[in-house]
This record gives C-alpha cells, sequence and structure tokens, in this order.
C-alpha cells in the first residue's frame, strides 16, 4: 500500500530534480543551459547533501554530457541526464548512439527554441528535431505531469521488450518555471516502484565480457534497424502498461493521450504540453454555452500511436492541429504531417489544418485559441478548410 | 549474403557477446595487393610476425610457415619490415 502523498509547491523543474532525487541514478552527467539549468543544480545540491548516491559527474559540453552517459550506462549503471535547446541538438550524434545501443537513459528536456536569432524561451524545435533519433518521447502539460512522467519512464525504458532511451519534455519557462501545486510520492514508493537496474549486458560484467559499438556494414545494419523498430513498436504496449500500475501507486491516470470533452467533439483542436492547459479553460468555456468542442493533447509521439489518435477523432469533423515548430516542408509541423497521413486509410476524415504556433515563447493565450476554435467553425460552413497552414499570431 | 543470423537472433544493440570472434571476419577480400613469402630465402627472423596487424603471420616452433589469407588485409608492413627485403616478402598485385 502506498504512503501518503505529499502536496508541494513546485517549479517544472524542481519536481523533475526531485524525481530524480527520489530514483536516485547511479550517475548524472549533465551541462546547465537555459532553461533547463535549475534540474541539475537542485539535483547537485541532493548530491552535495548525501541525499543521493548519485556519481554526478560535471562535463565540458552537452556532446560530453550525453557521452558520458552513455558509456555510464554501457557500464551496467542507470544514468540520467538532462538538456534543452541547444544542449539537445549539440547532442545529436550521440542520441543514436544511446538508441542504437539500447541504453534505457531517461533525459528531461526543458523545450526551448533553437537558434537563430538566439532565444531561450519555449517552442518545440529541439526535440522535434530529434524525433528521428530513436528515443521514445513523452511530453508533460504541467509540473505534476513532469514528474510523473520521468518516473514511468524509467519503468518504460528499461523494460526488456522496449531496452530504449526517453525524453521526458516540459514547456521551458512556462512549466520549467512557473509554480504549482502537485503532489509527490513517498521516497520510498518511488524506490520501489523503479526498482534496482538489472541490465544483461554490459561492460563491467567481467564475468561475460562483451564489446559495444563494433561495426555492422551492408551485412547486419538493417537487422538492428528492423531491432530497434520493433522495440518502439513494443514501447506502445508498455507505456500503457506502466501507466496502469503508477496510476494504482498515484491515484493519476496516464495513456498514450488525453482525451479532454472529446466524446461527442464536432471541433477539436489537437496540441502537445503546456498549452493543452490553456485550450482546456477555452473548451469549457465554448461547452457552456452550448459549442461541441474538445482537446486531444497528445503525450507520446515516439511511438505515434496513429492508430489511437485517428480512433480517439473518428467523431471529429474539424481538426486544428497545433505545431509548436516549424519544419520549412511548407507543409506544416511534424505533429499535422504524422497525424494527417495517420488518416489517409480512414474511413471518414475530417478537415484538418495546422497552425505553427508560439515560436520563441510568443504567448499563447485563450485569445488565440478562440480564433482557432472559430476558423473551424468555419470551415466547416464553408465545407473545407480555408488554408492548409496558418502561422497563428503573426504581424504582417 | 548466406550464412546470416536474422534481426530476431542476433543480440541487440548489436553488442558482441562473444570474446575473440574476430577470427570469424574474413578480412582477406579487402586486398589488393599480397604478401608471396619466398621460404628459401627466409631466415626466420620473424620480425614479420612481430609487425603484422592482424596476426596473419602463421609461426610454428619458432619458424614461419606462411600467410593467413583469410585475414590479411595486404597492408604490406611484413614486406616492408622484412630484413631479406625480396628475397623472402615481397608484395604482388591480387590477381
Amino acid at each position: 500500500m502506498a504512503s501518503e502523498q505529499r502536496k508541494v509547491a513546485m517549479t517544472g523543474n524542481e519536481a523533475v530534480a526531485n524525481a530524480l532525487r527520489q530514483i536516485d541514478p547511479d550517475v548524472v552527467a549533465a551541462y546547465p543551459i537555459t532553461p533547463q539549468t535549475d534540474i541539475v543544480q537542485y539535483f547537485s545540491q541532493f548530491v552535495s547533501d548525501g541525499q543521493v548516491k548519485t556519481e554526478f559527474v560535471t562535463v565540458e559540453s552537452e556532446h560530453s554530457a550525453m557521452s558520458a552517459t552513455v558509456g555510464a550506462s554501457a557500464a551496467g549503471a542507470r544514468a540520467m541526464t538532462a538538456t534543452s535547446s541547444q544542449g539537445l541538438a549539440l547532442m545529436w550524434e550521440m542520441l543514436h548512439i544511446a538508441s542504437s545501443y539500447r541504453l534505457p537513459i531517461v533525459m528531461p528536456v526543458v523545450n526551448r527554441a533553437l537558434s537563430g536569432p538566439i532565444n531561450i524561451h519555449c517552442d518545440h524545435s529541439d526535440t522535434m528535431g530529434s524525433l528521428t533519433t530513436g528515443w521514445i518521447q513523452i511530453y508533460s502539460e504541467s509540473a505534476q505531469e513532469a514528474y510523473d512522467n520521468v518516473i514511468q519512464a524509467v519503468r518504460i525504458a528499461e523494460h526488456p521488450d522496449v531496452l530504449l532511451p526517453v525524453m521526458v519534455c516540459q514547456d521551458g519557462f512556462i512549466t520549467s518555471h512557473g509554480i504549482e501545486n502537485l503532489e509527490i510520492l513517498a521516497d520510498e514508493d518511488v524506490k520501489q516502484f523503479v526498482g534496482e537496474y538489472k541490465p544483461s549486458n554490459y561492460l563491467l560484467n567481467i564475468k561475460e565480457p562483451v564489446t559495444f559499438g563494433p561495426l555492422a556494414l551492408q551485412d547486419y545494419y538493417t537487422e538492428f534497424k528492423v531491432q530497434q523498430a520493433e522495440a518502439m513498436a513494443n514501447a506502445k504496449k508498455v507505456i500503457l502498461e506502466v501507466a496502469e500500475e503508477y496510476a494504482k501507486l498515484s491515484g493519476r491516470k496516464y495513456g498514450l493521450f488525453e482525451g479532454y470533452r472529446l466524446d461527442d467533439a464536432e471541433r477539436v483542436i489537437v496540441v502537445l504540453s503546456s498549452t493543452a492547459g490553456t485550450t482546456k479553460a477555452v473548451v469549457d468555456e465554448l461547452r457552456s454555452k452550448g459549442q461541441k468542442v474538445g482537446l486531444l493533447k497528445p503525450r507520446v509521439i515516439r511511438p505515434f500511436p496513429a492508430e489511437e489518435l485517428v480512433d480517439a477523432l473518428s467523431g471529429a469533423k474539424a481538426v486544428a492541429v497545433m505545431d509548436r515548430a516549424e519544419t520549412f516542408s511548407t507543409q506544416g509541423g511534424q505533429i499535422f504531417t504524422e497525424l494527417r497521413a495517420a488518416f489517409y486509410y480512414a474511413k471518414e476524415r475530417p478537415l484538418m489544418r495546422n497552425y505553427i504556433f508560439g515560436l520563441g515563447g510568443r504567448d499563447t493565450t485563450t485569445r488565440e485559441i478562440h480564433k482557432v476554435f472559430s476558423d473551424l467553425e468555419n470551415d466547416l460552413e464553408r465545407g473545407h478548410v480555408e488554408k492548409l497552414v496558418t502561422h497563428l499570431d503573426v504581424r504582417e | 549474403m548466406t550464412g546470416l543470423k536474422g534481426y530476431k537472433d542476433i543480440p541487440i544493440g548489436g553488442v558482441i557477446t562473444e570474446a575473440g570472434n574476430s577470427v570469424q571476419y574474413k578480412t582477406g577480400d579487402w586486398r589488393s595487393m599480397r604478401p608471396d613469402w619466398i621460404p628459401e630465402g627466409c631466415v626466420h627472423c620473424l620480425m614479420c610476425w612481430v609487425f603484422c596487424p592482424e596476426a596473419a603471420i602463421k609461426v610454428e616452433n619458432g619458424k614461419m610457415t606462411g600467410i593467413d589469407y583469410d585475414h590479411c588485409k595486404g597492408c604490406g608492413i611484413c614486406a616492408r619490415e622484412c630484413p631479406r627485403k625480396e628475397k623472402a616478402l615481397r608484395m604482388v598485385r591480387e590477381s
């Protein structure tokens, strides 16, 4: 039986740092970058105060942070790091090493726009740019979700059917630096939930020596990529199993996505992370006026839950997908492109349009969300979408 | 590509779980030049054995007995280091 949870007021970063404290990983190697800095700053304090047994490695760059985390994980340690924006970009080649070596590293990412121009505020260009690196990606709306997702990520990553690294994303400043009320589990319950990490092949096992990172050319490279793809497909089921178990412990239930007043919704906004919270307020307001509107907030983007999202939107007549990153494909953002493709073989296809919004931290308030719902209403009257891709709230 | 294993039968992540299995990896077909050993000119000083990066010089009872062409990549260091030079080891083009 779980102990009572503690109600606390924390920022998203503080909540995640406390999740790390409770997980007590063997190794954390990290480099500070705004707006992630607090996570490792709080965590280094836990290390200094002897609240964790973690070997904390300060490194000279994010490339080194991920390299050291990869090395520690390959050696057999439960290893973690955290980053944002340019830091994630600098890790890029090592992200592929982590996933292809099948190392269950958990990395909180605080979403921040990529340069240039230099910008420290939230958008999703950093993690959207790493969708092809073989990492599982989980997005969090609030500090509570960021905390809960980090703890669940350990179990997802280390599951023998998965063994893939996981990014747990939250919105820079909006979530990472905003103070919220949340509930945190008892230390003992988290310890029990994540359990002891038992790697199967690892470098410090001198009884069964192994080699990591050998060459595989035309003869075997494909087979290793297929293994990764299969593990990613397996992750969908494991994410739901872990969520089920976590719900029993915490009372908080997670899925591959969250539907908010979705059941009979005709007009739906699909959006990740903190903007989903803003959208919920607008949905409530419009529902009180009798309008059938709803929200679909994807939680997991890798693996992409195509069938589940299509199923959840099967009753919708008009859908606006909101992407917080440009792809420069001219065909819309990443979530839009993938969701629209997922509908290709569906019997019923809603009208679907894309909004690129909130770049570089531009505020997206209830006013902009109202505009999106109103655009969808006009589209329904018109019978087709006015414009496929719209940059929301832009000066001409 | 025959005799290769499927993705379900190989360790995940490209990890090599068996020590010393590089002997199974035949690198001889990388060669464009190959060392040709002339036993009559050889003084068995084993300088070729010392320098060969692939352990492709075969030795028995302290004497050179030949070259392992399954693994020799044809780098030519044996012929370069041989004190007898062309009298004992010379590089010839693979036909």
